[in-house]
């Protein structure tokens, strides 16, 4: 048990604290170290430890039935995953992999529950974690609602395409996000969707537009 | 050769998420620096695009129109 006390007391669940409640704290956090692909939480099972991320990356995922991964959420260090099952009695929502050899720290639920029972400030630092991941998320369903993103992406795609000739554009998702004001994620979605409407192929580094009606329709483009 | 990521410099931070997550060996830390190396089995995962936490990796994407062979 009891992890170094820098790494946590620059993460906002423990910020504002003071050294001796940040030792008392200290006290239910442990040191899990893990292997790159190890899976650190599987969806559905009981939700029983909130990670914060010290050293390398994990990805928040779900898994379709037919296989197909994607990614929710990156989580770097100083961040944290699990969060809203843990305090929502609830199942984890998604898996959670470590894409690098990674150190986390954990709490678990029930000692969560006794730090913030004890210390208000990390209940109040709770609802501002929360209230980010409200904002996050009803960013994604405006996303997912009002616009139709797989439409801009199609858009942007017919306007940037090479004419064979000369200086070819390139453009990364990020670019793209920036473009159409989504996230990068949801550009990404789009691809697949795209792929599956059969109206793009992706070879590695290029996008090969194979059924431009396909893709002008999807682009709300007539004509 | 193949396009690899491109590392903006003045972006990186020398963090090194990019290398740890990196399943190809493309990316490797050199006297404090994120290199790029050409191998030939970098896939465009844009996965070091997606965990840099400061955009200095880009994965760009050419944008094509398949020719048909008659």
């Amino acid at each position: 048990m009891a992890v170094n006390l820098d790494s946590l007391k620059s993460l906002p669940y423990f910020s504002g604290l003071s050294e001796s409640v940040l030792l008392s704290v200290n006290q239910h956090v442990f040191e899990k170290k893990a292997e790159r692909g190890e899976i650190l939480v599987f969806e559905g099972e009981p939700a029983e430890t909130l990670y914060f991320v010290v050293a390398g990356v994990v990805k928040v995922f779900k898994t379709s039935a037919d296989g197909k991964e994607q990614i929710y959420r990156i989580i770097r260090p100083g961040d944290s995953f699990n969060d809203v099952p843990i305090l929502a009695d609830g199942v984890n929502l998604a898996s959670a992999a470590a894409m690098s050899a990674v150190v986390l720290n954990g709490i678990k639920k029930k000692d969560l529950e006794a730090v913030s029972r004890e210390y208000p400030q990390v209940a109040l630092n709770i609802i501002k974690v929360l209230s980010l991941r409200v904002e996050e998320l009803v960013s994604l369903v405006e996303d997912f609602s009002f616009r139709r993103v797989s439409g801009r992406v199609a858009k942007i795609l017919l306007e940037h395409t090479g004419n064979g000739g000369g200086e070819r554009p390139r453009l990364t998702q990020q670019e793209m996000a920036a473009m159409i004001g989504t996230a990068r994620e949801m550009v990404g979605r789009s691809f697949r969707s795209l792929e599956e409407e059969g109206a793009i192929r992706i070879e590695r580094n290029r996008i090969i537009i194979v059924n431009q009606e396909i893709l002008k329709k999807i682009a709300g483009i007539t004509g | 050769m193949g396009d690899m990521p491109i590392i903006d410099e003045a972006k990186c931070q020398r963090c090194g998420l990019c290398v740890s997550i990196c399943v190809c060996g493309a990316l490797v830390m050199e006297d404090n620096a994120v290199k790029v190396i050409q191998v030939e089995n970098c896939g465009w995962c844009t996965m070091c695009e997606l965990v840099c936490p400061n955009g200095a990796i880009s994965c760009p994407f050419e944008i094509v129109v398949e020719t048909t062979r008659d």
